[in-house]
């Protein structure tokens, strides 16, 4: 009894503390050791910029922390996350940036207009593609390959041992943009998705495919360094469409054109100051990320080494974002 | 799925001439079994493709799920249990973390090696402050000393919430024989389940973060907290006890004085193994936002850099160690009086306050100029293999999918679901008694109630392969090690290492050998696997009394004849432990290969976390993991019966 009691005193207790209105979810910014800019917009917080698997996402994020810390004196932790995942930390306060967005506009319709925990923060200027792709020496000798009506015919080329008798195609991490079970299965053709895991898995199988002449489906996307080394080739799709794929069950079209955008949790909007308005103003070419992009992978920079680069050669175009 | 396994030759006994009413009575006893596998097989001939379940992603139950975490979202900041329970939780976890990585960063580096060399001092002596200093300062060398004050935080929240709730619930089950039964059952599920199934579940209450992080890692660590206070409290010996009752002492006063005092040496070896249950969830619960070494890790998965991954690694390890010899010697009984214990409190002081004293002094971050760039040569062997043993890895590779796996696989998703369940139920009860088979064909029923037929049968192929290599493999290590000292002697690093590295590591040289698919899952788990095995065997074999050998070895017995008439038989309970523990780790890294494209339940659950529209999916193949786990444990259960919490799986 008297324990109950000593419970009941310790739990009143608690609620009191907390002004018994209950605990939600975003309070914990708080608590956390980093309030984004939780005071004057002036005071240069910590900023949360969620990471997301992919290198090109990785080159926006170093060059913004770099300018965060370098230029506006914040201070910027790196949330590796996968792409879902980062629009919930922008609910429960764990990520205050989202720095290249695909679409996902039914994300955008429960966070940004149900909860108003999110705002959108414009165009990042980068130009998203998102296809099926194979190496070049396959459309040379199989000029027919690129339509996907004659894909079944060669789906003996493209078996593994993992694909289960049908063709393969490979697919990256399984958190990323995709539609390809649904194609597969809508379009007909006999293949099987497979997942890589990871960008450097379908980056790796790409090189192998040129290098060993191996037949190889893939889904892949631009902006990505790779174009610069290896070449492939898009397989047309049946033409994206307003409105296509907008039962994810049902889709049978190509990947619309992306235009990347930034996301940012309303919190980091509202009192983020000089480093919301520069995520804001953050735009730039895919050559200015796949030139970050390949500095981080194949010249052995470490991220901040590859911002810093183009930080000193790209004087004018960064000092455009930071606001006076 | 047990014809492969059963049909194996029974142990042919050319020797002895069976006189005729034994003979028949053996004949009797294989009959039965033999008859089952013919007769599996026949109706497997007859029925196959009937009665399947292919895999349907838009089953009912996905989307009911999928509601379900709907509703959650749309109430987290309304519906009362989350504003009064949930929510606190989440809020005074999140304080916990952040007090505990604050103080540590507080600390400094040098502070913090002082206080570690310190309580090293006071657990151990001076070795022990000496490993614990040398320990903490290797993780700044490699260049991970921030990561690595984020995951000792981590792990340190995690540990110090476990006890505060194993350690009562231990006590309560050591002292009641009806909550242990309670318990125990409870705590046999906990430590099956492969790690990946706390997360949809955690992921829905708590949402992502150091919270939510702090809290799944406690639940998979608590398991051994409570099991080894139950036993410790337990052994108190019952004289001690009544000694105490009869002098008139009060319950609370036994137990406070008599009871814990005696216990405090074997719970500390809990608190040991709670944390290195901690450590093991360190590279997961970074897929939910947890900083920390595991984010390293992660990212040099997807980056399939091996060096970048196997460097955090060895900062786990190094942790690992510092933690666990401080803690084990902590748990030896200290001699000497009041003048050893100054000396031993003293040594903490006076360490402690020279880490702080030199925090002043020198810079806050772990100097750059001390750190050693391993990750560059590590690459350029994996390079170098890669380049030059690809004809042999793409043929093991597809020597095992094609030979093995698919084959298997065909078999297994063709036959009617019935059909299947049956033959776990038929196998299991001959193994195990018939409360193992029936515990085992429902859960397999369970997955198949799940929708998630197929998918399990694709994860059952890939374990059963895995386990079939990984049993084979230690078998052969442990009788080798078991028959030579020199051998054992030259094996035991080895296996030390491999066990004390995360799971996780083994993914990436195993990815950059054999490229990513089911192969190469089942390769980690191989390592991650086989040092357990063998050593099991190894002690088994060790067990059997020299005289016994010695007896056979006069009655004319060859070496051979020595080992599979007489050791191995012997050690038959160590080998079905042996093969019940290899197979449920198996099961463990064969999930978390579904990050490497091994695909199946393992790649739902992944899926489920990235994807809003598989959540309902991944929540399932969760459960379905644990239904897997728990029936592959009890098929393999056999006579051992029940486990001591020292058997539990470790990394």
């Amino acid at each position: 009894m008297k324990k109950l009691r000593l419970i009941a005193g310790v739990l009143a207790l608690g609620l009191a503390v907390t002004a018994c209105g209950g605990a939600k979810v975003e309070d914990d910014s708080n608590a956390a050791p980093s309030a984004a800019g939780s005071a004057a917009a002036s005071a240069a917080g910590t900023v949360k910029i969620a990471v997301n698997p992919w290198v090109g996402y990785e080159a926006d994020a170093a060059v913004l922390a770099y300018l965060m810390e370098h230029e506006l004196g914040n201070k910027v932790e790196k949330v590796t996350l996968a792409e879902e995942p980062s629009w919930q930390g922008m609910e429960s306060g764990d990520v205050d940036v989202v720095i290249e967005n695909w679409g996902h506009e039914d994300l955008k319709k429960k966070y940004i207009e149900e909860k108003k925990v999110a705002v959108e923060a414009g165009s990042t200027g980068n130009k998203g593609v998102i296809g099926w792709y194979v190496p070049e020496w396959m459309a040379q000798k199989y000029p027919d390959i690129t339509d996907y009506k004659n894909l079944n015919k060669y789906a003996d080329l493209f078996k593994t041992s993992e694909s289960g008798g049908k063709g393969q195609l490979l697919d990256g991490d399984p958190s990323y943009v995709t539609n390809d079970e649904a194609l597969v299965k809508n379009l007909k053709l006999d293949y099987k998705v497979v997942y890589a895991g990871s960008e450097a898995a379908l980056i790796k199988a790409a090189k192998q495919a040129t290098d060993q002449k191996k037949p190889l489906l893939m889904y892949f996307y631009e902006p990505q360094w790779l174009f610069n080394q290896v070449k492939l080739v898009k397989i047309n799709l049946p033409a994206w469409e307003e409105g296509c794929d907008s039962d994810p069950k049902k889709v049978a079209c190509d990947y619309p054109p992306y235009d990347l955008d930034k996301i940012v949790s309303k919190k980091f909007a509202d009192t983020g100051g000089k480093a919301y308005d520069l995520v804001k103003n953050f735009q730039w070419t895919n050559d200015d990320q796949n030139a970050v992009a390949d500095d981080m992978t194949n010249n052995g920079m470490s991220a901040e080494d590859a911002a810093k680069k183009w930080v000193e050669a790209n004087t004018a175009k960064w000092q455009a974002w930071i606001a006076k | 799925m047990s014809a492969p396994v059963r049909t194996a030759p029974p142990p042919s006994s050319p020797a002895p001439p069976v006189p005729g009413p034994a003979r028949a009575r053996r004949l009797v006893r294989w009959a039965a079994p033999a008859a089952g596998v013919v007769a599996v097989v026949a109706l497997y001939a007859v029925f196959h493709g009937t009665a399947v379940l292919p895999h349907d992603d838009d089953a009912v139950l996905f989307h009911w799920l999928n509601d379900a975490r709907d509703w959650v979202d749309a109430n987290r900041n309304s519906s009362p249990i989350f504003l009064y329970v949930v929510n606190y939780i989440r809020l005074g976890v999140a304080e916990l973390y952040t007090l505990v990585q604050g103080g540590l960063v507080a600390l400094g580096w040098p502070g913090l090696i002082g206080l570690a060399a310190g309580l090293g001092w006071l657990a151990g002596g001076w070795r022990i402050a000496l490993v614990a200093a040398a320990g903490l300062a290797g993780v700044g060398v490699l260049g991970f000393w921030e990561a690595s004050v984020d995951t000792l935080a981590l792990t340190l929240s995690a540990v110090a919430l476990s006890l505060l709730i194993g350690i009562p619930l231990g006590i309560w089950a050591g002292r009641s024989a009806r909550v242990r039964r309670i318990v125990t059952p409870v705590l046999d599920v906990m430590q099956i389940m492969p790690t990946f199934s706390y997360l949809s579940p955690i992921l829905l209450v708590f949402l992502i973060g150091p919270a939510s992080a702090t809290i799944a890692t406690m639940i998979y660590a608590m398991p051994p907290a409570i099991r080894i206070t139950a036993l410790a409290v337990q052994r108190v010996p019952g004289v001690t006890v009544e000694a105490s009752e009869s002098l008139g002492a009060t319950g609370r006063q036994t137990l406070l004085k008599v009871r814990l005092p005696l216990a405090l040496n074997t719970i500390m070896l809990g608190v040991n193994q709670t944390i290195a249950a901690a450590l093991s969830m360190v590279p997961l619960v970074a897929l939910i936002a947890a900083p920390g070494l595991g984010v390293d890790l992660i990212r040099a998965l997807a980056r399939v850099n091996v060096g970048a991954a196997l460097v955090p690694g060895v900062a786990i390890v190094l942790i690992a160690i510092v933690l666990d010899r401080v803690t084990r010697s902590a748990a030896r009984r200290r001699e000497g009086g009041s003048r050893a214990r100054a000396v031993r409190w003293g040594g903490l002081a006076v360490l402690t306050a020279l880490g702080i004293t030199l925090t002043q002094a020198l810079a806050p971050e772990f100097p750059e100029r001390w750190q050693v760039q391993v990750v560059r040569p590590i690459n350029d062997v994996v390079d170098w293999i890669e380049a030059h043993w690809y004809v042999f890895t793409g043929f093991l590779n597809d020597t095992v999918a094609y030979g093995l796996l698919n084959p298997l696989q065909d078999v297994l998703t063709s036959a009617p679901w019935w059909l299947v369940t049956a033959a776990v139920l038929g196998f299991a009860w001959r193994v195990s008694g018939p409360a193992a088979g029936l515990v085992a064909a429902a859960c397999l029923a369970g997955v198949a109630a799940l929708h998630l037929w197929e998918h399990g049968m694709e994860t059952l192929t890939i374990v059963l392969v895995a386990s079939l290599i990984t049993i084979a493999v230690g078998l052969a290590l442990g009788v080798a090690a078991g028959r030579s000292r020199w051998f054992a002697a030259g094996l035991r690093p080895v296996l030390d290492a491999a066990q004390t590295m995360p799971s996780f590591s083994y993914l990436l040289p195993a990815v950059a050998l054999f490229g990513n698919g089911r192969f190469t899952a089942i390769v980690a788990s191989l390592i991650y696997a086989v040092p357990v095995v063998a050593r099991l065997v190894e002690d088994g074999l060790r067990a059997v009394p020299a005289t016994v050998i010695e007896a056979a070895r006069s009655a004319g017995s060859t070496d051979r004849q020595v080992l599979w008439k007489v050791q191995l038989p012997m050690a038959r309970n160590s080998l079905l432990l042996a093969a019940n523990q290899g197979i449920v780790m198996t099961l463990a890294m064969v999930v978390i290969g579904a990050l490497v494209g091994a695909g199946a339940l393992g790649y739902d659950v992944v899926a489920g976390i990235a994807q809003q529209e598989d959540y309902g999916k991944g929540f399932a193949a969760g459960v379905a993991l644990v239904l897997l786990g728990v029936m592959l444990d009890r098929i393999t259960q056999g006579a051992h019966g029940r486990r001591s919490p020292h058997k539990k799986r470790n990394e």
